[in-house]
């Protein structure tokens, strides 16, 4: 008998899976969709205590696709936000994962998702993203390239917004850029946002197979494979496993996460980016923008911000599992609150 | 607001010289962002502390300072408290509006001014009661910078020297304000004191109107709604607040965060037990609350009619995922920004089918403060039981007016938390599909994130579905959820709060109201009574409709719905609702941004039953 792998807690790669993908063969949202299902394998999160929520799109979609074991929400164009914020807020728990595309985030949704971000809300927070609405047939989104020439809509004659520039104006903890077409990254760096302790902004190129493929676009296989340039070489080592440092003296930088696991960042070359200095963080994403560089990798990270549940003076306690002794005050608190308003 | 003196009947016929007592309406004329609301609210709770039945109106701008407000306290020894077209008392203390104000007395009636006016009294057939407000209030020990905002203090010693208002019920009025803090009791009270003194010693007595002490208020409350419906939230449980600042609703909210501040901390840690969120607009702060009643907490937000319109995408969703939430819609005079500080009842009809596609909401309609506390708490308990998000319609005059009641009663049931499975009852089951209609009843079960059972997950999403919840395109799984969700809302007929019935033996006419359109019919209905017209009465207290009010119609030859907005909102839903009985459905609404008054509604009643 064919024996099944299984992990810490006893649950095989299969008890990660969704329902099959409708999604198109070879859409980057796929392999992202897989790479979550790795990774949630790989950590042995409990799958009743993760939460999968989503707006409207393609990338929405596909929250169906993994997890299956998970409560799911797919709810309005660029509103998952306050959906996470809700839930989250009452049931601290849980361990939400968000999936939104770049018509989702970056244009419907711009204004939740940076509040929700602002608010620091601890939300695994993904952006598939395309630069092109695919369920509508291939309209350009407001992260497309500027001058980029689309069949259906003609050229794109505006700037494209930087979901990562927008993440950090908004005080983002977490920030992160990655390619569906490097899954090593992906799968680490998903490791490392859910460690992390508030909003954990991951925003993956994830080319559209049918409208945004070609090699005009920066958004598509051939580009990011010719073009990827990486700040680091990402490990992530979970809490309670030994840091083995084989590098050089300054080779190295290790950040610890909020949940005691660590990323190590192996630096690719000596002036590479430090991703706990925001401004430098700024800087990299404008330079990259004005040179038309795809760097991928750890942007930013800040684990000492407080979540919005924390700033709140919130009970530790999820607010969900309160009785109803505690939620409805007793017949003497109304007495005295009558009291008060009584006439004589 | 005064309306001119065209409506005689509602002045009580009194022989010529003879008191009138405890039955008459003072307007209070200042402009905005003056501090006045302290002595306004000063002398209605001493006037409701002497026991007289009052109510008290705010008539105010859209604007901080520097528009003309009005605020009037009408004393009914009979217990009215519908908004009256006269006032027989002005306080005249806006010197922009004040002629005007003087024209809309009635003979015999009273102005009080500032002395320093110099006004000449146009009008021989009332009472000119000057007061030297200038003088008495720099002859008070109040510091210059804070005389502007004791002046209003000579209003209200002069008002009650010259209709016998208690000194120690406006002293305990003021403690009250100030909650009972000395120093600002002692500096205002030494203003009234003075211009009560002076009233008393320069003023002589020439109008016939005076106040007495009655037994009617003992152990009564006087409160505005959206504090009595906060309260009633703390008291339903609710635990996550998600909501965007919008006038009139606004002060619900503050009210609540008082009420759960003081009633929901931890008693250990002094944390909360309860989430507030400013959100950045309606759209977040309806999501917020779906998000939180997806995951299983009672949750609710409180708006107004644009704030509602955002809602209403989200609205949609939270019906057709079937998601608990409580939307408090304080309404105001609208479309767009309309008259935001003016009531209406014009949400009505967009907040019953608020959506795309095919909804119907359960609407809660209180008429009273006490109902907007027992709706405050109800409200979660039939979202929950019913899955769905519940709307409760207020309005301005109730939400923001100071009205009198009976103290409120503690909730009569635990919380009802619906059809929720936890992990066991999933181990005993076997099985679970989030839509099925297992009980027959329209109401699936449901499972909360977190439920730590391999059959708890289900997928909530706007897109059609089976009863697994999972996506499905086939025409006969839509119509079988749509189906389910009518046999739903007919559950919910049967759930919500019962209209209240006063039938008259052989009356041929009826009148449906619903609101604060009630207290108007209630003295309407007397006044008809006093002309020998019988009607009865159906008063809607929720949507939708069941079968006690289509019995009303069937045993009614005509019947008139009084609502306060243009289109006849609720007429028109009764008319769709059951439409055997559309011709005899007559529409009385009438909106413009003033509560109806018994006047206009018999008035409007008799000429349409004369017309007949």
């Amino acid at each position: 008998m064919a024996t099944v792998n299984v992990n810490l807690i006893g649950l095989s790669r299969e008890d990660y899976k969704g329902r099959p993908s409708t999604l198109c063969r070879g859409c980057g949202h796929n392999s992202i969709a897989n790479q979550i299902i790795a990774v949630a394998y790989e950590m042995a999160l409990e799958p009743h205590r993760v939460i999968k929520v989503s707006g409207i799109g393609c990338s929405s979609k596909s929250p169906a696709y993994f997890l299956g074991r998970s409560h799911g929400f797919n709810s309005l164009h660029g509103r998952m936000p306050s959906i996470a914020t809700g839930a989250t807020t009452v049931n601290n728990t849980l361990i939400a994962i968000g999936v939104s595309g770049d018509g989702d985030t970056g244009s419907i949704g711009l204004g939740q998702f940076k509040h929700l971000v602002r608010r620091n809300i601890p939300l695994v927070y993904i952006v598939e993203n395309n630069g092109v609405y695919g369920l509508t047939k291939g309209q350009f989104s407001a992260t497309a390239d500027q001058g980029q020439t689309l069949k259906y809509a003609g050229v794109n004659e505006l700037p494209p917004i930087d979901i990562c520039l927008e993440a950090l104006a908004a005080e983002a903890s977490f920030v992160a850029r990655s390619f569906a077409g490097d899954p090593a990254q992906v799968r680490t760096l998903l490791k490392a946002a859910l460690s992390h302790r508030g909003t954990a902004v991951l925003d993956i190129i994830s080319p559209c197979v049918t409208f945004n493929n070609h090699e005009t676009s920066t958004k598509s296989y051939p580009y990011g494979k010719a073009h990827e340039e990486p700040l680091q070489d990402i490990a992530y080592i979970p809490y309670a496993e030994p840091i083995m440092v084989d590098y050089e003296p300054g080779e190295v930088q290790l950040v610890e996460m909020f949940d005691g696991s660590h990323i190590q960042l192996k630096k690719l070359d000596p002036e590479s980016h430090d991703p706990t200095d925001r401004m430098a963080a700024i800087q990299l994403l404008e330079e990259a923008r004005a040179n038309q560089e795809f760097i991928t990798g750890l942007i930013y990270v800040d684990e000492n911000r407080p979540t919005f549940r924390e700033v709140s003076r919130l009970i530790d306690e999820p607010l969900v599992s309160l009785p109803e002794d505690v939620l409805r005050p007793s017949p003497e608190a109304l007495e005295m609150v009558m009291n008060r308003m009584r006439c004589c | 607001m005064n309306d001119g003196a065209k409506s005689a009947e509602q002045v009580s016929p009194t022989k010529e010289g003879e008191p009138i007592v405890n039955d008459f309406q003072i307007i209070v004329a200042t402009v905005n962002g003056t501090g006045s609301q302290t002595a306004n609210t000063v002398l209605l709770r001493a006037l409701f502390r002497m026991g007289i039945p009052v109510n008290g109106k705010n008539f105010f701008p859209s604007n901080i300072q520097g528009l003309p407000t009005w605020f009037t306290i009408r004393l009914s020894k009979d217990g009215y408290v519908a908004r009256r077209e006269t006032s027989e008392i002005l306080v005249a203390f806006n010197e922009t509006t004040v002629f005007d104000d003087i024209s809309k007395l009635p003979p015999g009636g009273v102005c009080f001014y500032p002395a320093e006016w110099e006004i000449k009294h146009t009008r021989d057939d009332i009472s000119y009661y000057p007061m030297p407000v200038r003088e008495l209030v720099k002859a008070s020990s109040t510091p210059a910078r804070l005389r502007d905002y004791v002046a209003n203090m000579v209003y209200v010693g002069s008002v009650a020297a010259m209709l016998d208002i208690d000194l120690d019920e406006i002293e305990s009025a003021l403690n009250f304000h100030f909650s009972m803090k000395s120093k600002p009791v002692q500096m205002n009270m030494e203003v009234v004191r003075a211009a009560y003194e002076w009233a008393l010693d320069n003023l002589p007595k020439t109008d016939p109107y005076r106040v007495e002490r009655m037994e009617s208020e003992e152990g009564l409350i006087l409160l505005d709604g959206n504090s009595a419906g906060a309260l009633g939230a703390v008291f339903g449980g609710v635990t996550l607040i998600a909501w965007y600042p919008i006038t009139p609703s606004t002060s619900l909210i503050d009210a609540a965060r008082e009420y759960l501040k003081d009633l929901r901390l931890d008693p250990e840690t002094g944390k909360a037990t309860y989430a507030i969120i400013q959100a950045e607009d309606e759209l977040a702060a309806i999501g917020m609350v779906i998000g939180a009643g997806w995951a299983g907490a009672r949750a609710m937000t409180a708006t107004s009619g644009p704030g509602l319109s955002l809602m209403a995408e989200f609205s949609g969703l939270a019906y057709f995922a079937e998601v608990p939430a409580v939307i408090w819609d304080v309404q105001r005079v609208g479309p767009s920004t309309g008259l935001p500080t003016r009531t209406s009842q014009g949400d009505v009809l967009k907040a019953y089918f608020l959506g795309h596609g095919d909804t119907k909401h359960v609407c809660l309609l209180p008429s009273t403060i006490a109902e907007c506390f027992e709706f405050g708490w109800r409200a979660f308990d039939l979202a929950e039981r019913l899955q769905t998000p519940v709307f409760v319609l207020s309005d301005l005059d109730l939400g923001m007016n100071l009205w009198v009641s009976e103290p409120f009663a503690y909730p009569d049931q635990p919380m009802d938390r619906g059809k929720v499975l936890t992990a066991e009852d999933l181990d005993r089951l076997g099985e679970f599909a989030r839509y099925k209609d297992v009980d027959g009843d329209g109401i699936p079960y449901r499972t909360l994130p977190g439920t730590a059972h391999p059959l708890a997950a289900y997928f909530a999403r706007g897109t059609g579905h089976n009863e697994a919840a999972i996506y499905s395109e086939r025409p006969e799984d839509w119509t079988a959820n749509m189906a389910r969700l009518a046999r739903k809302f007919n559950t919910a007929r049967r759930l919500v709060p019962k209209p209240i019935v006063d039938e008259v033996e052989g009356a041929s006419a009826g009148l449906i109201a619903y609101g604060t359109t009630h207290h108007p019919i209630v003295e309407a209905r007397d006044l008809l009574h006093s002309q020998g017209i019988e009607v009865s009465y159906l008063r809607l207290r929720a949507l939708p409709l069941e079968d006690t009010t289509r019995d009303f119609i069937a045993r009614h030859e005509r019947i008139y719905v009084v609502e306060a907005n243009h289109d006849g909102q609720v007429a028109s839903l009764i008319r769709m609702e059951y439409p055997e009985y559309a011709d005899r459905i007559i529409s009385l609404a009438h909106l413009d941004g003033l509560p109806l008054t018994a006047n206009w509604i018999t008035t409007a009643f008799l000429e349409k039953e004369e017309a007949r």
